[in-house]
């Protein structure tokens, strides 16, 4: 297992060493504190810290000092100083004698965070070079992206790929296909993962909601915006943004996003200081861009900038092998979020499954098995709980009478041949439903 | 006394609908019975004029305080700005493995930021604040996993970017933890 962080806190004041305790036990490192220098010097006799977090205003020895003896024991802790507002100057030449980062009193919690992130980020990277990076090649929290098929093999095995880059990606599938457990696995298994995966859904947004939205806005930039709120590309700093539905920006905004992602550096909305965010970009689209690009709807330098690294989803009906692992994982998931006994699927309903064409993809095959964990009698999913959908092409054409017959006999069983109800469902009076059930002689099979 | 409900402590006015749905919520999570608990906590000894804020050490340890003896855990739900002394500002307070924790919805309302009021979405953030602050009680620390609701959010959007749910392996732990609560009638989830 990998050693925990340890960050030593140096502050005379208890309130505050408390605080910093909690907030970094949460974070799962190991904390210790010390209220004096000459206290945390003692310590440092005996223990090693990868962090070490000062204040520079303390009685007896300062924050500067203590940073001065520590450089003298040829230890190499990544040395940060809080300050007051007021002290900032000696803040900035501690920088100067070496300090890593300098943060001031009462901190923003995001910016806290971003510090000692970058920091175990920069520590974790040292000791994975010193460490012949030997586990990288496997993939970590993919547990979404269920199967053995081939297309999916494929899928993953570019994710690996490309995970450690800081390529752009854009990933193409139609909808459902799980595009954006794609983005979050490339994000999950690169040297980014400690930062944020900030998501955003460009279709969803107007033009002027997605600029506040990927830009952010200052204080007062319009009624009610009593704070100053960050834009993704702020918030996905040292991490990952991922756009979802790229396609559907507007002609103004892919000016913008080029900009932005040439320069690295933005406006917020009602702001005039620009702001730098180091980020990845990964795209998503069930669109053909390249033939967008072609028509002229999508700006070509925009194109090749997002393009770097691509990667196709296979719709599920080209993995349907994968459909019986796929429906077993959703029977769990849900049963366990239904706080239900787990429930079986019988092997008619799972052969149904695999006939369907899922034009909605896996996420379509996801809502199935809800609904029918939800309809069903809670032991084993049957053939009637799964929605008729839309099967294949069958080879032999049907006649009208056939494809009567077949649909009515599954709403049928479907409402377990409750009579009002399937009439209801079929919008056909009762006596006509009679009717019919006598002409197909269609009988209720146990 | 085996110890197997969870109580909400509601400290101001909430919606009989929203406690209801987040009791169903840590049911569905965490495994346990949840009950409620109106109190109205005498509030301006918490009140920092100078931060216009209230601390939320101050406030946890008065929800404690109020907690009863046969609760695994408790939460106290409130509607005021939180802060710590050396944060601008949370969103909710646990002591890791401690029996109390609070959360407050002041920050997570969207006209806070210049948006459309947004009761769904507010629901939604309060929910993944509970569920958190309820995670560390439990003894849970952050999780990498970036939809997980251990997920760290100093930001609204970044509660919107998790799920209402524990990733499988926070999922695991949190059944490993809730064991030395746990007496043999707790159904495991
Ligand atoms: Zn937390
Ligand atoms: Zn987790």
């Amino acid at each position: 297992m990998k050693k925990k962080i340890s960050i030593l806190i140096v502050d005379d004041e208890e309130s505050v060493r408390d605080s910093l305790y909690n907030w970094f036990i949460d974070d799962g490192y190991h904390v210790e504190c010390a209220e004096s220098a000459k206290k945390a010097l003692t310590m440092l006799e005996s223990s090693d810290y990868d962090i070490i977090l000062a204040d520079i205003k303390m009685p007896g020895m300062d924050g500067l000092e203590l940073h001065r003896r520590i450089k003298t024991l040829s230890k190499d802790p990544i040395f940060i100083v809080m300050t007051a507002f007021a002290s900032v100057d000696t803040a900035v030449q501690a920088l100067k004698d070496g300090a890593y980062d300098y943060v001031t009193k009462p901190f923003d919690p995001d910016d806290l965070s971003h510090l000692i992130r970058n920091a175990t980020a920069q520590i974790s990277l040292k000791s994975e070079n010193e460490s012949l990076k030997s586990s990288l090649s496997t993939l970590v929290d993919v547990e979404d992206l269920i199967g053995e098929s081939e297309g999916l093999k494929k899928v993953l095995s570019e994710i690996e790929s490309v995970a450690q880059s800081n390529a752009s990606v854009i990933i193409t599938g139609e909808s459902g296909t799980g595009k954006e457990l794609v983005a979050r696995a490339i994000h999950a298994n690169s040297p980014r993962k400690y930062f944020p995966l900030v998501s955003v859904h460009c279709g969803a947004l107007s033009e002027s909601l997605l600029e506040s939205e990927l830009f952010g806005h200052e204080k007062g930039a319009f009624t009610g915006a009593t704070f100053n709120r960050k834009g993704r590309f702020e918030m996905a700093d040292g991490g990952t943004i991922f756009l979802d539905e790229i396609a559907t920006i507007s002609a103004k905004m892919q000016i913008e996003l080029l900009r932005v992602l040439e320069s690295k550096t933005f406006v917020r909305v009602g702001g005039n200081k620009e702001i730098a965010s180091d980020f990845r970009v990964i795209c998503a689209t069930n669109r053909d861009l390249k033939s967008m690009v072609k028509n002229g709807t999508f700006r070509e330098d925009l194109y090749y900038r997002l393009n770097v690294v691509n990667i196709l989803i296979p719709p599920l009906r080209e993995r349907v092998e994968d459909i019986p692992k796929l429906a077993n994982f959703f029977i769990k998931k849900y049963c366990a979020s239904m706080s239900r006994d787990l429930v079986t699927i019988e092997p008619a309903a799972l052969k149904h499954l695999t006939e369907l064409e899922f034009p909605g993809n896996v996420r379509e095959l996801e809502n199935m098995i809800e609904r029918a964990i939800v309809v069903g009698n809670g032991k084993e999913i049957k053939l009637k709980d799964l929605p008729l959908g839309k099967e294949k092409m069958n080879s032999a054409i049907e006649s009208l009478d056939d494809l009567e017959k077949k649909h009515i006999a599954n709403i049928l069983s479907k409402y377990g041949w409750n009579i009002s109800r399937s009439a209801k469902a079929l919008n056909v009076d009762r006596v006509t439903l009679y009717n019919k059930i006598k002409k197909y002689n269609l009988k209720l099979e146990e | 006394m085996s110890k197997q409900r969870i109580l909400l402590i509601s400290c101001g006015h909430f919606e009989k609908d929203l406690l209801e749905s987040l009791a169903h919520d840590i049911c569905r999570e965490f495994g346990y019975p949840v009950s409620y608990k109106e109190c109205c906590l005498e509030m301006s000894g918490y009140y920092h004029p100078g931060r216009r804020q209230y601390n939320a050490n101050d406030i946890l340890q008065a929800t404690a305080a109020v907690s009863e003896p046969d609760v695994v855990k408790a939460i106290g739900l409130h509607r005021v700005d939180l802060f710590i002394p050396i944060l601008t500002y949370i969103f909710g307070q646990a002591f890791l493995g401690g029996d109390t924790a609070i959360a407050s919805l002041f920050r997570l309302r969207n006209e806070l930021y210049g948006l459309e009021p947004d009761q769904h979405l507010l629901t939604d953030r309060f929910r993944k604040v509970v569920l958190h602050e309820l995670g560390h009680s439990f003894g849970l620390i952050h999780c990498m996993n970036p939809v997980c609701i251990m997920r760290s959010s100093t930001y609204v959007e970044d509660l919107d970017q998790k799920k209402s749910h524990f990733c499988s392996t926070c999922a695991e732990k949190l059944l490993q933890l809730r064991g030395q609560y746990d007496n043999d009638c707790m159904k495991p989830i």
